[in-house]
């Protein structure tokens, strides 16, 4: 078998196992203590863990220097790279150093707008949009060429190209045309935002197997345990592309110990989306709250992990 | 039409300083559609300085003059009789080009009175919104007639982005999501198809960065 990168993450799901992938979001400073404590907690645990780029745009340490950390705690990492802060010159030349670091993983993103960080005077680039990044990416594999056309000689960077999609964001019924779009542009795996509407999921899915994405890449389906009803009426009311039940508020409000019926919820979702054709595994994003990953692993029967043959 | 808006007059006065005479040009173009610096401005200005100068104990003399436009060297020729040893300071309520211009052309200083905002329109009478980004290259034929280079906060090719909700823009509720507002009408033309074709990186090029963009039109120069 020949791979397209060659990563643990792609080998799993072309193996037909169904993947788990966590998310640590790299620190406001610049120790690597707490990104190795971190990648050391889930290497059991997640088949790969996401590296997030100056998330909400608040300057954080690089996602690729992060994902190198990971990678030295002897995790598989998953960087993440938006658009808004770099142009087609610096994403690639950030891709080739992140492949001659070990990198095989990278999810192309259009990133939060900086209004929402801590520097919300600063410039944002949007040179190339998430889409164009990953036809960018799959050109440096496949075509072995940069974006201007120019052809890579020698050691083109190979990466497992992911992409996110939003089941949540309007207009619904484009939501799926937009991620056949990013599968034509050469996204390998997506990793969709949160899912706390099962239903509207479910429709999604549906929309997707009609028009055979789910065998053209593979989905990995986004959950988020809540550790409190008010977190989860923030995520509701104050966070874009976001729509949480009242259903599931209300179980958080009524719970005895909300960070276990948080957990509950959670486990019962990946527990339901494995059952969903199409979903080929899950990503857990557990904002701040990373130490609990192991417990929804164990508890959703995902452990131990697979190893990549 | 290039949309202005005036500087706060505290701010221009104190841009001015130590002034006793000066030039208040206004511009008969654009910012007089936008009510910021046509020849009814220059007389609110002009006063209004003069007032608040006579307040502080100091005299301000002010010479009003509103061109046709300031973007152009024909008119600008004609303020050159004003243009006297006793005139500290020109103050200028055209656009930044206007402003340039009449800097280009006249040994004064010359003090801009306006912001240059943005290309836009008239929403409602009072409300003015940017439609152009000045790219350079135009694309809206492909976005039924919306430019997402402006009124996309990302200036996306490809959209929505996942922060598309209810309509709205991720950055804030009262922003219309740009790409929202292409697929409703891609939707109504029947040319949905147009959404699905994935657009290549755009050339900047032609936008920015590269000095002053100039056009030229060999057919109509002179000589």
């Amino acid at each position: 078998m020949s791979w397209k990168a060659g990563s643990k993450l792609e080998k799993l799901l072309s193996q037909g196992h169904f993947v788990v992938t966590g998310e640590v979001g790299p620190p406001k400073h610049a120790s690597p203590d707490g990104i190795l404590r971190h990648a050391e907690l889930l290497k059991d645990y997640v088949d790969a863990i996401n590296l997030t780029d100056n998330q909400t745009a608040i300057v954080r340490m690089s996602s690729i220097a992060a994902g190198v950390h990971v990678l030295r705690a002897g995790c598989e990492p998953i960087i993440q790279m938006t658009v808004r802060d770099r142009n087609r010159i610096a994403l690639q030349s950030d891709l080739l150093g992140a492949y001659s670091l070990g990198i095989r993983n990278v999810l192309c993103l259009s990133g939060d707008h900086q209004s929402f960080g801590n520097h919300p005077t600063a410039k944002n680039v949007h040179d190339v949009d998430s889409i164009q990044l990953i036809r960018i990416v799959k050109d440096l594999r496949d075509e072995k060429r940069f974006a201007c056309g120019e052809e890579i000689k020698e050691h083109e960077p190979r990466f497992f190209i992911g992409a996110a999609a939003n089941p949540f964001a309007d207009p619904f019924e484009f939501r799926v045309l937009r991620l056949e779009k990013k599968i034509n542009a050469g996204a390998d795996f997506i990793q969709t935002q949160c899912i706390f509407d099962m239903e509207r999921f479910e429709r999604f899915m549906a929309m997707v197997r009609e028009r055979g994405l789910h065998k053209k890449a593979y989905i990995l389906a986004g959950v988020t345990p809540l550790k409190s009803a008010r977190a989860a009426r923030y995520m509701q009311q104050s966070v874009a592309g976001m729509i949480v039940p009242e259903e599931i508020i209300n179980r958080m409000e009524k719970a005895k110990d909300p960070k276990a019926e948080g957990v509950a919820i959670c486990v019962e979702q990946i527990k339901h989306l494995r059952t969903i054709e199409g979903v080929a595994g899950v990503h857990i994003m557990a904002i701040m709250w990373e130490d609990i990953i192991p417990t929804i692993v164990k508890e959703a029967g995902l452990y131990p992990r697979p190893q990549a043959e | 039409m290039i949309v202005a808006e005036a500087k706060p007059l505290e701010e221009i006065a104190d841009l001015l300083g130590e002034v006793r005479k000066i030039l208040v040009v206004g511009c008969g173009g654009c910012v007089t559609v936008c009510l910021a610096g046509g020849e009814k401005e220059v007389g609110i200005i002009a006063a209004a300085l003069r007032m608040m100068y006579k307040k502080n104990g100091k005299e301000l003399e002010t010479l009003e003059v509103t061109l046709t436009r300031q973007c152009d060297p024909e008119y600008v020729e004609m303020l050159e009789k004003y243009i006297t040893d006793d005139v500290d300071c020109i103050l200028s309520l055209a656009c930044g080009v206007g402003v340039q211009f009449l800097a280009e052309r006249y040994n004064k200083w010359v003090v801009p009175a306006l912001n240059t905002k943005f290309a836009g329109g008239t929403i409602e009478h009072g409300v003015w919104e940017e439609r152009c980004g000045l790219c350079g290259e135009c694309i809206l034929h492909k976005t039924g007639g919306i430019c997402p280079i402006i009124r996309c906060s990302k200036s996306i090719l490809n959209g929505p982005c996942g922060g598309s909700q209810n309509g709205r823009c991720e950055v804030n509720k009262d922003i219309p999501c740009a790409w929202q507002l292409i697929y409703d009408r891609l939707k109504a033309l029947n040319k949905l198809e147009l959404l699905l074709e994935i657009q290549p990186p755009k050339d900047w090029s032609k936008a920015r960065d590269g000095g002053p963009r100039k056009v030229v039109r060999e057919d109509v120069r002179i000589e």
